[in-house]
Parts: C-alpha cells; structure tokens; sequence
C-alpha cells in the first residue's frame, strides 16, 4: 500500500509538466512577494520620513517663472496662479514639440545624405560620408553643448540684431523674433476649410486611382490636391474678410543701454530651443542616412534594370519600383530612430531649454519633493510618446510591406 | 548622461534603498564602515571645491570633517559625493549619504515635507543679483524685462519669481542645469542678470572672463540660511551634526583654536572645559566619545578659523563676516551654551 503512494510522488517528481509548472508557479509567487514586499517597504519608510504621498500637489500653485515657449503660451503659464499640473502640461509640450521637429529635421537631412552617400559625385559621398562619421561618433551631449554655445557665440549682443526681413523678422543673442499671428473672431472657418481641403485631396486621390485601374487614364493628383489645401483656406481667408492680425516685434535702439534690444512684443524662438533641435536632428540624421544607404542598396540592381525593360522612366521606376522595395527595410530602424530621437531630447535640461524633464522632474520636483509620484508620471509622458509613435510606424510599415498572396 | 543619473537615483530611493534606511542608526552605519559619507556641490570655491590635488576645502566641507572628527577621532575618514541641486535630497533620502553640506538654504517646505532635519546655519546668506557693469545698471528695481540666468532646483528661482511679481515687473528665466552652464550662459551675453545666493556669485564671478567688469546689486531678495542637513527619524545622528556646528561656533566665542585647544583643556573656565571634554562627559549622551569636540577643533578648527580660510577677505571670495560674525560682535552666530 505504502509503496504505491510513494510511487505516486515519484512520479510526479519525475514528470516533467508538473515539474515545469511546479516552478514556473514558484518563481510567479516569489517574484510577486518580492514586489509586494518592495512596495510596502516604500510606502512605511514614506510614512516614517512624514513625507506627502498622492497626485495631490497637482493642483497647487506653483510659483516659478519658466521661459518662454510654446508650451507656456499653450497654458497661459503665469507663476503664482498656474498649478503644478500647468507646469506639467508646459514641459510635456515644449518636449513634443522639439521632437516632432526634430523628427522631421532629421527625416529630411537623413535621407538627403543617405541618397548623397550613394551619388557618384566624389564632393557629395565625401561630404555625406565625414558628416555621418563624426556626427554619430561624438556624444550627443557634448554636440548640445556645442551648439548652444556656437549659436550663443555667433549672434549678436542683446543691444543689437540681424536684420533678416527688414524690421519684422530679426535675430540676436536672446533670440528669433518674427511677427506673431492673432487669429481674430471668424478665423475658425479658415481651420474648416483646411480639413475640408485635406479630406477632399484624399478623396480625389483614390477616385483617381480608380479611374486609372479602370480606364488606365492618369488625373493631376499632386496638382489638385496641393491647389485644394492651399487655395480654399485662402479663399475663405478673403471671403472672412482676412481675420488674422500681426504682432510685430519691436526694437528699441535709443534709452538707456539696459532698454536697448527686442521688446517682449512679436513671436520668439529662443537660442536654447534652436540648439536643441539642431543638435537632436544633425545627430539623428546621421544614423538615419546609414539606414536609407542600406535600404536602397537593399533593392537589388536587376529590379531596375527590370523597371527599364518594361519602359518605365527612371523617375517612374525610382518611384514606383525602388521607393516602395527600399522602404521595406528603412521603416523599422527608422521607427527606433525617432523614439531615440523623443528620449535623447530630455538631455535638453543642460542647456535650459524647458522640456518635461527641465521643469517638471526637475524645478518642480524640488520643490515638491514627492520623487515616486513624479518620476512615475515622467516615465509615463516617454512611454506613452514612445508607443504612440511605434504604433503608428507599425501601421505605416503595415501599409507598405510586402503584399504576399 | 546626466539625466540618467537622476533617473536613476530617483527611482533607487523609490524602490530598494528606501528600505534599507529607514531604522535610526547613522552613527552604527558610519562606525562600521569607517567614513562619514558627505554630499557637496559639484564645485563651489569657498564652500565646498576641490583643489588642484584632488582636496576638498571649504566651509561645508570643514562641517563634514568635524563631524567625522567627532564621531570617528579622524577628521580625514570623509568620502565626497559631489550633487547637483536637483540630485542631493534624493541622495539623502536614499541613504547614499549621511550628511548633506552643501550650500543648501533652510526652509518651512523641505523641513516639513521632504523628511529632511536641518541641524543649523554655518553660512547667513541671501540671494542676490550680478549685471555687466557695462549695462549701466544700479539697483534691481530697474531690470523690468531682463533675461536672467540661473540653476534649476533652488529656491532661487521662487525668490527672484516673487521678487519681480512683488514689483509688477516682467521677465525671462533661463534655467541650467549645472552653475558651470549658468556662468558661460552669462558669459556669451545670453543673460543680463545672474542671480544666486551672493555667496554663490563671490565665487562664480571668478569663472567669468573679466571678474572686474561686472557689478552685484544692493538689493537682497532673500533670507538663504545655508546649513547642514540628515535624514529625519534619527536623532542621535541629528544631534551630533547640530552639536558639532554648536561646538564650533562656542569654541570661537571662548577663544579655543585648533592651536590652542590641548593648552585650553586645562583652563579653570568650565565653560571651556565642558566643551573639551576635562568635565562631564558631554558626548556620552551623543553616542561618541568624551573628547568629540575637541577632536573636532583640534583638526578643523572653530567656526572663525574655517570662515577665514575659506571665504573670508583674504580668500579670493573676499566675504566679510557681516551677518556670520558672532553674536558678541553684532553678527548672528550664536550657539547654545554646553551644559
């Protein structure tokens, strides 16, 4: 009797289901006391220094000045009556919107040198080929550095200015200063026709693609949609009666020396946000030009040599044939390349360029003093940024990846 | 990279070391690993800097070497980590350090809510203001719309905020992360103002490129008690950071030096003798030895000593005492009796 039981156990031990389950259940429930154990540990010590715990100084006032960006036009920043969230919202924007135009900067400059470092002109692939290999080889923080304190160096005190556009658009130390749009009342319809303008150009493009599949005749796509999105904004900008207004920035050249310079009139791109995003796009712009090299050579030479068989121009071809084969390979490294581009934009706080990271898990986070709470919500802004823009290439490299059938 | 580094910090206090440091026993913890670990600037001439040789100096640093003198017998058993303002609470509250003596201003908020103690005042300073002496500028109530250069996470930001909202005036603030930036920023033209505790721009003026071409305004924005701070929930560690400083500035009252502090053990005034240990046993009661004080003095010296080798007028700082003499000499340092 005995030995069947033990026969039992035996063979339990022996079976290698149960064993595999046995242990995966084991390490589950360890890793989980470890985890529980962590968090209750915080939570007492946090308790023991009577510290605050909660999302609750969101709404307090937060009483420090933050220069002047987008992000503090978007949240009418005012120190003393703007919340801590306000602040959030200010870095959070002031971060997307250097990383969106870096993103773009990079693109362009990316794929131009990649295209030059396959050109035949020796000038062109020697250029390319300098500008990539000391531009990924040298920390980005150090290139920030170096911007910022070229660009500070090259420009004119905060008593003079470049005169770039007569007297509306100048440049000096403390700044680019150019007219500011103030969309009056009825400037909404302009934003309507925009969207209308949009829809329509997609709308006719795949009524175009039709016609062609049916009757093989070719319609002006490009044409009509860039006089669509152009020209009915335009006419319903005349047709209100033009509701948008410039503030010009002002320069005052006479008084006390301390008054001399730009009044804090007109629109203003400060000297730290240029250097970020010229720093954040060069630096980007050279990993992307090695993925573009690699996805044209990618596409082998019989695939044009076919396009030119069948009679298709080489700009056809180019377009047609090894765009589309190309990007197969360039689009995912691409999509790495523009989270790097989004989380290498935090090391702006050196050079004191606002973004999230600058005055939210830093200024603010000194102030309040609840590090959990508010690195939390930083890791939160990068994720959710980071997911947002892998979704969206994951769709976009859904739409252009190879068909099988 | 940096960046990084305050992640990570940050996020180490939000999980592991949180639970390594809660229970009191600073003292245990410096005792067995033979060092006061010390939190500093990450350059500041005069309060904490290192010299050409590797060799921290300063007033705050002095602080750090007489605790360790105290608690240890060894003014020399003091490792440095050097903080940024943003990293050095959460390197406290980590338990990274033991002891933070850096610059650092004394306020309601960071004494209540940040689980932080501030154990005394070792430097009386206030905020203030530096603009080219080009700009013709002579008092603060004349910088309506000025670009100001500063670091992030420091009361200077609120102070010079609620200066210029307390005069209706405008302003741009351009924040660093680092001092080094601030000054280059400042240095480039990128700012008209500087603005730090005037402490802070004694020793950052060195930095610029012609020291002698800029002006600091009269106006003191700010009360910036500068002090040493430790961990709330330990005590005894408190006490004996708090009575280092007492000792200290008590010894300059009495006269003791580090010259002269064997000699004086054998003084008649038991005030003296208190302090250096000859009568009762003072650092029982601490947790330390009955000759703490005097190991402190005797290696680093009273509170007079440490002013004046670090940022006194014969430093290139040039501080006069000012607010920082002793309360016999009109100042404000003034250290409860030992007794």
């Amino acid at each position: 009797m005995a030995n069947r039981n033990n026969a039992g156990i035996g063979r339990l031990i022996y079976d290698q289901k149960f064993r595999s389950i046995f242990f995966q259940v084991l390490v589950a429930v360890a890793l989980i006391a470890f985890v529980a154990w962590i968090a209750d540990n915080t939570l007492s010590n946090i308790d023991a220094q009577e510290k605050k715990k909660g999302f609750g100084f969101l709404e307090d006032t937060a009483g420090f000045q933050i220069l002047n960006t987008l992000g503090t036009a978007i949240t009418d920043y005012t120190p003393g009556v703007s919340t801590y969230w306000d602040v959030f919202v200010t870095g959070v924007a002031n971060t997307l919107v250097v990383a969106f135009l870096g993103v773009i900067a990079a693109t362009a400059i990316g794929f131009v040198m990649g295209i030059f470092r396959l050109s035949n002109n020796a000038i062109l692939k020697g250029f390319s080929t300098v500008y990539v290999e000391v531009l990924r080889n040298v920390p980005l923080l150090l290139q920030l550095f170096f911007w910022y304190f070229f660009v500070l160096r090259a420009m004119p005190d905060a008593r003079s200015r470049i005169q770039l556009w007569g007297e509306e658009v100048g440049i000096n130390i403390t700044g680019l200063y150019a007219p500011a749009p103030q969309p009056q009342e009825g400037f909404g319809w302009v934003w309507l026709a925009l969207a209308v303008a949009v829809v329509g150009g997609i709308l006719f493009s795949n009524y175009a693609k039709k016609l062609q599949a049916e009757t093989g005749k070719q319609l002006p796509v490009l044409w009509t949609q860039v006089g669509l999105i152009i020209g009915l904004p335009l006419i319903t900008y005349w047709v209100m009666g033009s509701p948008l207004e410039w503030e010009y920035p002002t320069f005052n050249e006479t008084g006390p020396i301390f008054k001399r310079g730009f009044g804090d009139t007109g629109l203003v791109l400060i000297p730290e946000m240029i250097a970020v995003w010229l720093a954040l796009s060069l630096y980007t712009a050279s990993f992307i030009a090695e993925i573009v090299r690699a996805g044209i050579m990618a596409v082998p030479k019989g695939q044009s040599e076919a396009s030119s068989a069948l009679g298709l121009k080489p700009n056809v071809a180019l377009r047609m044939v090894i765009i589309p084969q190309a990007m197969r390979v360039i689009v995912p490294p691409l999509t790495s390349q523009y989270l790097n581009l989004t989380k290498n934009s935090s090391l702006s706080v050196a050079i004191a360029y606002p973004d999230v990271v600058s005055v939210f898990a830093g200024t603010a986070l000194n102030q309040v003093g609840q590090e959990i709470e508010m690195v939390f919500m930083m890791m939160m802004v990068y994720l959710t940024v980071s997911l947002s823009t892998s979704i969206f290439m994951n769709w976009f490299n859904g739409r252009i990846k190879l068909v099988e059938r | 990279m940096k960046l990084n580094k305050t992640l990570v910090a940050a996020a180490v206090t939000a999980t592991f070391a949180l639970g390594a440091n809660a229970q009191a026993g600073t003292l245990d913890d410096v005792k067995a690993k033979g060092h006061v670990q010390c939190g500093v600037s990450q350059g500041l001439p005069g309060f904490s800097n290192q010299d050409d040789d590797g060799n921290w100096t300063g007033l705050d640093v002095d602080l750090c070497r007489a605790v360790a003198a105290a608690a240890l017998g060894d003014a020399s058993a003091v490792k440095f980590s050097p903080l940024s303002a943003k990293e050095r609470f959460t390197a406290l509250s980590s338990g990274e350090i033991d002891i933070l003596s850096r610059n650092t201003t004394w306020t309601m908020t960071r004494d209540t809510q940040l689980g932080l103690n501030f154990a005394g005042v070792n430097y009386y300073d206030g905020q203030g203001m530096m603009v080219p002496s080009s700009l013709g500028v002579t008092s603060a109530k004349e910088l309506d719309g000025a670009n100001i250069c500063t670091n992030t996470g420091t009361t200077t930001e609120l102070n010079i905020t609620d200066y210029f909202r307390a005069n209706d005036m405008s302003f741009q603030l351009v924040a660093f992360e680092k001092a080094d930036e601030v000054v280059a920023a400042y240095n480039t033209g990128r700012c008209d103002v500087y603005t730090t505790d005037r402490s802070g721009l004694a020793a950052q003026r060195l930095k610029l490129e012609n020291p002698d071409g800029h002006t600091v305004l009269p106006e003191i924005i700010s009360k910036e008690p500068l002090g040493p701070v430790v961990r709330q929930g330990d005590d005894q560690w408190f006490n004996i950071v708090k009575w280092v400083h007492n000792a200290m500035v008590n010894a300059e009252e009495m006269g003791v030096t580090s010259a002269n502090a064997e000699e004086m053990a054998g003084s008649d005034n038991p005030n003296i003798k208190r302090l250096l240990g000859t009568e009762g046993n003072f650092g029982e009661s601490l947790g330390l030895s009955a000759d703490w004080a005097m190991q402190a003095i005797k290696q680093v010296g009273n509170y007079g000593e440490s002013y004046e080798r670090n940022v006194g007028p014969n430093t290139p700082l040039k501080l006069a005492r000012g607010a920082n003499a002793l309360w016999t000499d009109g100042g404000l340092m003034y250290a409860p009796p030992i007794r």
